[in-house]
């Protein structure tokens, strides 16, 4: 992949999805970054400080954990998990906006705005930004500032302004065009730092580097502990960042099966779903050419999720040139499957998982037992559960005071 | 030469926007009919998409308003058919890609054609991405219009030399909506555009009052109004009267 995209002159594109669909205000302003992005991504003080930031600050790397019990429960495949809820604010958006943060610190920036939907981006984007003295402004649709008001509550006391975004279906796909379109509006002194592998170029390739520091340890960790490669990788996707890190060291591997998981909502053949992969279809929006669900005019279908992370109706790219040239499989979990991998990753293995990742563990539970013993399994584990406690609890019919 | 070109040769040319099915189908055959009899040298008919990324509030409200009333692409065509029925007002379209694209290109551009569209205006497909799409604008006589914007700079002469019917020069930062102030960059940037194509420039993007047009008419060959005709046929007012005022100012 990384050597394609090299020698391929479309270089904005991964296969025929990607590109640079976007408004001509800001082609200029995307230029620079994409400049500045080339220019450093090999620069030896920029990856030195990148480390330094991601070791001592963000707590990297982050453990490779055996997970004993659910693995004997299962009674399958050996399952890992790949801990990114251990990261400094909770979760892998972290790994991502350092490095898109220090871009923007080297251009000369001093406002990072960001969009947000479950919180965690918004958190890890208020987080640097109050790291590094700069200004912060956050979109997050209205339906999301509702269902995770203890991140908002958290931006804020980082210092970032949220803005809730009252337009569409008020959830993250409304708040990238709203943080969109605040970028258009003021370029020179802002940096749009995108949370997931979507957008225009530069942004998934930018996000895939920075997330792949997952792949990159993990690789690592599994041949000490195991002295080989894993027989899959499983992570959940939304616009797809935590899964695109998971799995870049392994695409070359082409016996290491991929599996990226899907919101299905209330099930893949409702409409209320978010699964872009099964359900969608080609389309242009968010600057990218990639999958979508979309109606047969064109316009993006409203979404559905458990999960404020996972209810988006596009998907990176890369994942949707994955999943055509069958590289990477990706499948639906509901609602349910999920809230029901929450409760047993929290009672097997002690572990209170973000919902978004709990799509993943879901499909472990499926999966493993379908594995011989002697096979291993990598998840990520995206992000902790804390934020999703009360929401998880309201969904089982119990209401608790936050 | 070009047809939508031909248009600016001996006047400057007043170009309102509306959205199509904003509020329903008769008002908008309607609408396009009044500007076209009170001074409207081009109508740009937008075609609602559920995410207008280019556009502020008051056209958002009217995709929406048009969404409640049902459209569709095929509606937005039979719209320009029923219109056509009254007037050779030259149309074009403001479409974002994927309305164009889900539909294929190529069939869209046949029906534009079919339809007597002149040009089409697509916010979000940047110079670089346009060459799927211009295959069949090309083919089917239809010009590409490019915009331009203040922050363009590098990318003025590449685009400039890419125009076809006109450019649309955008008056400012942002997404539309009115404004007060425009980009001090708009005289400079013209100047640079006049260096490297004769094809007109009109602004867009703010305008609203009849001094504004008027101002902003004398540094191009044209001005678009949108968001000011999408409020005032939201709030009912005298659209004759307004397209008239702006037509006889510039
Ligand atoms: C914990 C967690 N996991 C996953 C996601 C989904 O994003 P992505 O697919 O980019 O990893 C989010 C997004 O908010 C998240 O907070």
């Amino acid at each position: 992949m990384k050597e394609m995209q090299k020698t391929d002159p479309k270089s904005r594109y991964y296969g025929e999805f990607g590109g640079q669909f976007i408004p001509e205000t800001l082609m200029t302003e995307l230029n620079k970054v994409s400049a500045a992005y080339d220019k450093y991504k090999t620069d030896p003080d920029f990856l030195e400080e990148l480390k330094t930031l991601l070791n001592d600050y963000a707590n990297r790397p982050s453990l490779l954990y055996y997970a004993k019990n659910m693995t004997e429960d299962l009674g399958g495949a050996k399952v890992y998990f790949k801990r990114e809820d251990l990261n400094h604010t909770g979760a892998h958006k972290i790994n991502n906006v350092i490095g898109q943060a220090l871009i923007a610190k080297r251009m000369g920036k001093t406002r990072l705005i960001a969009e947000t939907g479950a919180g965690q981006h918004g958190v890890a984007t208020a987080t640097i930004a109050a790291l590094f003295g700069m200004e912060c402004e956050i979109y997050m649709g209205k339906m999301d500032t509702d269902r995770q008001k203890l991140n908002v509550y958290r931006m804020e006391l980082l210092g970032a302004k949220v803005h809730p975004v009252t337009t569409g279906s008020m959830v993250l796909k409304d708040a990238v065009n709203a943080t969109l379109q605040a970028w258009t509006q003021r370029v020179d002194d802002t940096f749009y730092v995108l949370g997931s592998a979507v957008g225009p170029y530069p942004f998934p390739e930018m996000v895939h580097d920075f997330q792949s520091v997952i792949s990159k340890e993990s690789k690592r960790q599994i041949l000490d502990v195991e002295g080989r490669l894993p027989d899959a990788v499983v992570a959940c996707v939304g616009g797809g960042s935590n899964a695109i890190g998971s799995f870049a060291e392994y695409i070359a591997d082409g016996d290491v099966k991929l599996i990226g998981c899907e919101a299905a909502g209330k099930g893949v053949d409702t409409d209320q779903t978010a699964a872009t992969i099964e359900r969608g279809s080609t389309g242009i929006f968010h600057g990218m050419k990639s999958l979508f669900l979309q109606n047969n005019d064109g316009q993006i279908d409203k979404v559905y999720s458990i999960s404020a992370g996972l209810d988006y109706p596009g998907v990176g790219p890369e994942h949707a040139h994955l999943a055509i040239t069958k590289r990477a499989k990706y499948v639906g979990i509901t609602d349910d499957e999920a809230v029901d991998a929450f409760e047993y990753i929290a009672k097997t293995e002690g572990i209170i998982a973000a919902i978004e990742s709990c799509h993943a563990v879901a499909y472990v539970e499926k999966l493993a037992p379908t594995m011989s013993k002697d096979k291993i399994i990598i998840c990520t584990l995206s992000g902790r559960g804390d934020k999703d406690v009360a929401s998880i609890a309201k969904y089982r019919g119990r209401d608790i005071d936050e | 030469m070009n047809k939508l070109q031909k248009i600016f040769e001996n006047k400057k040319a007043f170009i309102p926007f509306v959205v199509a099915d904003d509020p329903d189908f008769e008002t908008t055959v309607q609408n396009i009919l009044t500007l076209a009899d009170n001074g409207a040298n081009i109508v740009e008919l937008g075609i609602p998409f559920s995410d207008p990324v280019a556009d502020g509030p008051v056209i958002q409200a009217a995709d929406l308003r048009a969404f409640k009333a049902g459209v569709n692409v095929n509606l937005v065509f039979d719209i320009v058919e029923k219109a056509r029925e009254s007037t050779n007002v030259p149309i074009v379209f403001l479409t974002y890609t994927n309305i164009a694209f889900k539909f294929g290109y190529e069939a869209f551009c046949k029906k534009c054609h079919e339809l007597n569209i002149d040009g089409l205006v697509v916010p979000d497909l940047p110079l670089e991405e346009q060459g799927d799409l211009k295959k069949y604008t090309d083919k089917y006589n239809i010009s590409l219009i490019q915009l331009i914007a203040p922050t363009s700079d590098e990318r003025i002469i590449k685009i400039a030399k890419a125009a076809q019917g006109f450019i649309y020069m955008v008056s400012s930062m942002g997404v539309t909506g009115k404004r007060e102030d425009f980009s001090n960059e708009l005289s400079p940037t013209i100047k640079r555009i006049k260096e490297v194509t004769d094809v007109p420039v009109a602004i867009g993007f703010g305008i609203h009052s009849v001094q504004q047009a008027k101002d902003l008419s004398e540094l191009a060959d044209g001005i678009i109004i949108g968001s000011a005709i999408v409020d005032l046929i939201n709030k009912g007012e005298d659209l004759a009267e307004y397209a008239n005022k702006i037509s006889t100012a510039i």
